[in-house]
């Protein structure tokens, strides 16, 4: 600032001073401030061209891409043991559906690298490193830039767009854990390795439909040591269609449907006695979900609130073989389950929230030989739980939460869970969905 | 059940809801680019405003709406320089439009054009939300405007060639009366050279930059982090020593620490619009710089 008015008398002086000594007009002398200004910021901009020139990146390091970390840690305080946890009614999918482990214990690390490869692709790697030191591949997938018509396409190991909580990063969940529905028809949260194609209406109301291709992987397609299809084509497929837009001056609003069929085969689960049993045949999942967010002018750096629920229904049908009799029957089952969740930001930093779950087990019907006496597991059973959380977001990169759940996923005990968590992100700012 | 209703009632609207067919369909993130291109679009252009001056630009939902209508733009008008990280890459991924995509031409980031302010030597998160390429607030500067203004109009010009002419004629008829414009609210504005201001949050710059305020301190302990009740106690403790003359905040920020500090250091707060649409009389760019000056001036008097 100080070089900068010295640089304008000096200006002044050498140039405007003589002049103006002589000027006899009033002319004269605007036309000189005029010019005195002009050269005053001619050297304000190159003061300002230099200093931006010499802060531009350099070298090789100019093209990595946007680095991001998540850590999170918890204290979790359960009243029954967490190596008991099942959810009773409904097949188990080998997913990571327990509350985790007593006391102290690392989360989920995440590393996400992402950038854009070309002009016509982006690309995302997000690996998690489990606290057992192992490393996985979340997400992997590129996707197009330069289709046009509103067409994007995905290729990788993406989360499957059924339903809304399951495409949601963990670290983003309002809640420490998932939704019972998500935990029992999608194994917690489903990750395929496939394709995806979507497009986006080209109207003002928000509209899309979507449709993913994929290997089957995991829960409902496959679980237990078979493993996915060994098989040319597609193992498993989901449709998807979204609305959505805004209400008057601070509500946004979507609405979805969605499907997911699959046709498992010798998808197994092991019941409390130790015994395997699999399943051969049909799956097909319904999804409907809803989000609402209002915040005042659509601003919700102060106040907030969100409500968000899933209905989700599915249908099974085929044979089942029973570990305990060594005998395969009929297997039929419609099954269905729910959750209704609202998180309030009532001031900056602070949120709460609360969370509904409940599952609807019907009652699964077997044909000769199978005995339902053979899988206690799937003894008609309706789990609920009741969720609440307080949490504090100092910044946009941490967050500390405490929640207590009363969760009733085993038929013959309650389960008090106790979570105080904290979330952080370092690196790349990053951007969250919808 | 409700949803699949609303379901079918959206879907039904789809068929009525089709955008309008202009020549040029701007989505433009922040109301003053709205501004900007209607002055230089005019007829010509059919705009859509991401965001209002109730709205905290940094801090804005990736809405369904929003992709709607990102996913029809032939052209993309945000201030850049990453103070739309949090939501336009998004809304970029799932637009499904090439057009507007970083490095074609629909894409134009204002502050790409001018000279930025406060470019960070030190880049660390301990120090806020910060912005590795400046200060991104750049229209609160009208020089910058005048600088912004003729890159549009070409970018305009580029995309819709049939119009060019038009942009170029708004254009000039725009410079014209925006340089007479500078000229007198520089003249206007000469009180307020040297005088000592708080502000809320660094959004300001551009501004005390231009007429020679001398910024003192800001609400917030650091960019993007709310003001806390210690560093309220700090700023009082200042002012006490070296008061300011005066207190700034926009219309998106919560008034409240701003009041504070006004009562207790007994420095007149006051709001500026910030952007266009902030106050009633900030109707449009003229507005906006014509009430932000009036205003100050008449609580520095």
């Amino acid at each position: 600032m100080h070089r900068k008015a010295t640089v304008t008398l000096a200006v002044a002086a050498a140039f405007g001073l003589p002049h103006a000594a002589t000027a006899q007009t009033q002319d004269e002398l605007r036309t000189l401030r005029e010019q005195v200004r002009q050269l005053d910021r001619r050297v304000t901009d190159a003061e300002q061209a230099a200093i931006q020139a010499s802060s531009r990146p350099t070298g090789e390091n100019a093209m990595n891409p946007a680095v991001s970390v998540i850590l999170n840690g918890i204290y979790s305080n359960l009243s029954q043991d967490p190596n008991a946890f099942r959810i009773n009614g409904f097949v188990p999918t080998l997913g990571e559906v327990g509350p985790g482990v007593r006391g102290l214990s690392l989360g989920e690390s995440e590393l996400a690298l992402a950038a854009n490869i070309d002009h016509n692709f982006r690309g995302t790697l997000i690996a998690s490193i489990s606290p057992e030191d192992s490393i996985g591949v979340e997400e992997g997938y590129i996707q197009t830039l330069s289709l046009s018509y509103g067409f994007t396409v995905k290729a990788g190991r993406f989360f499957s767009g059924v339903g809304y909580q399951n495409q949601i990063h963990a670290h983003a969940w309002d809640f420490t854990d998932a939704p019972l529905a998500n935990k029992v028809f999608l194994g917690n949260q489903l990750n395929e390795d496939g394709i995806q194609l979507k497009w986006v209406a080209p109207t003002d109301t928000y509209f899309d439909v979507g449709v993913e291709v994929g290997r089957g992987r995991q829960f409902p397609a496959a679980a237990g040591p078979a493993g996915p299809r060994n098989k040319n084509g597609v193992s498993s497929g989901t449709l998807f269609a979204h609305v959505g837009g805004d209400l008057g001056t601070g509500t946004a609003w979507q609405t979805g449907v969605s499907y997911l069929g699959t046709s498992p085969q010798d998808r197994s689960f092991e019941d409390p006695a130790g015994k395997t049993n699999s399943f051969t045949g049909q799956s097909r999942l319904w999804v409907l979900d809803g989000i609402l967010k209002w915040a005042p002018n659509y601003n919700p750096t102060y106040t907030n609130l969100k409500l968000q629920g899933e209905y989700f229904r599915r249908k099974e049908d085929g044979d089942l073989t029973s570990g305990a009799a060594a005998q395969t029957g009929g297997f039929a089952s419609v099954q269905s389950g729910w959750y209704l969740q609202s998180v309030y930001q009532f001031v900056p930093m602070w949120r709460v929230g609360y969370r509904y779950d409940r599952l609807n087990s019907g009652t699964a019907s077997f044909s000769a030989p199978l005995n339902a006496a053979d899988f206690p597991i799937l003894a008609a059973y309706n789990p609920t739980r009741h969720t609440v959380m307080a949490d504090w977001s100092p910044s946009e990169f941490s967050r500390v939460r405490l929640q207590f759940a009363s969760d009733k996923s085993r038929s013959d005990v309650t389960d008090k869970q106790v979570f105080l968590q904290y979330i952080v992100s370092l690196g790349a700012h990053g951007a969250h969905k919808f | 059940m409700k949803a699949i209703l609303r379901f079918l009632f959206a879907l039904s609207s789809l068929v009525v809801a089709l955008p309008a067919t202009a020549a040029l369909n701007v989505f433009a993130c922040e109301p003053e680019w709205t501004a900007l291109a209607q002055e230089l679009g005019g007829d010509k252009v059919s705009i859509y405003s991401a965001t209002t001056a109730l709205q905290d630009p940094h801090r804005i939902e990736a809405r369904p709406s929003l992709i709607a209508r990102i996913r029809s733009a032939d052209l993309l008008i945000c201030s850049g320089s990453e103070l739309e990280i949090g939501w336009i890459p998004l809304l970029l991924t799932q637009s499904g439009n090439s057009k507007i995509q970083l490095g074609s031409p629909g894409y134009f980031e204002a502050s790409q054009h001018v000279a930025r302010l406060e470019i960070p030597k030190v880049i660390d998160r301990a120090l806020g939300d910060m912005h590795p390429g400046g200060n991104p607030h750049v229209h609160t500067d009208p020089r910058n405007i005048a600088r912004i203004a003729p890159a549009l109009m070409e970018r305009m010009s580029e995309l819709d060639p049939a119009n060019a002419e038009s942009y170029r004629s708004r254009g000039r008829s725009f410079l014209e009366r925006w340089q007479a414009a500078i000229a007198r609210w520089e003249q206007q504005a000469t009180p307020l050279k040297g005088v000592p201001v708080v502000v809320y949050h660094k959004d300001f710059s551009y501004f005390i930059n231009w007429t020679g305020m001398r910024e003192v301190g800001s609400l917030e302990p650091k960019p993007g982090i709310p003001p806390t009740p210690s560093h309220l106690a700090e700023l009082i403790d200042q002012m006490k020593r070296a008061p300011a003359k005066v207190i700034v905040y926009s219309p998106y920020s919560n008034p409240q620490a701003a009041e504070f500090l006004s009562s207790r250091a007994n420095i007149p707060a006051v709001m500026v619009p910030f952007t266009v649409g902030g106050t009633d009389k900030a109707k449009d760019l003229f507005g906006l710089f014509d009430d932000t000056i009036a205003r100050l001036l008449g609580a520095v008097k």
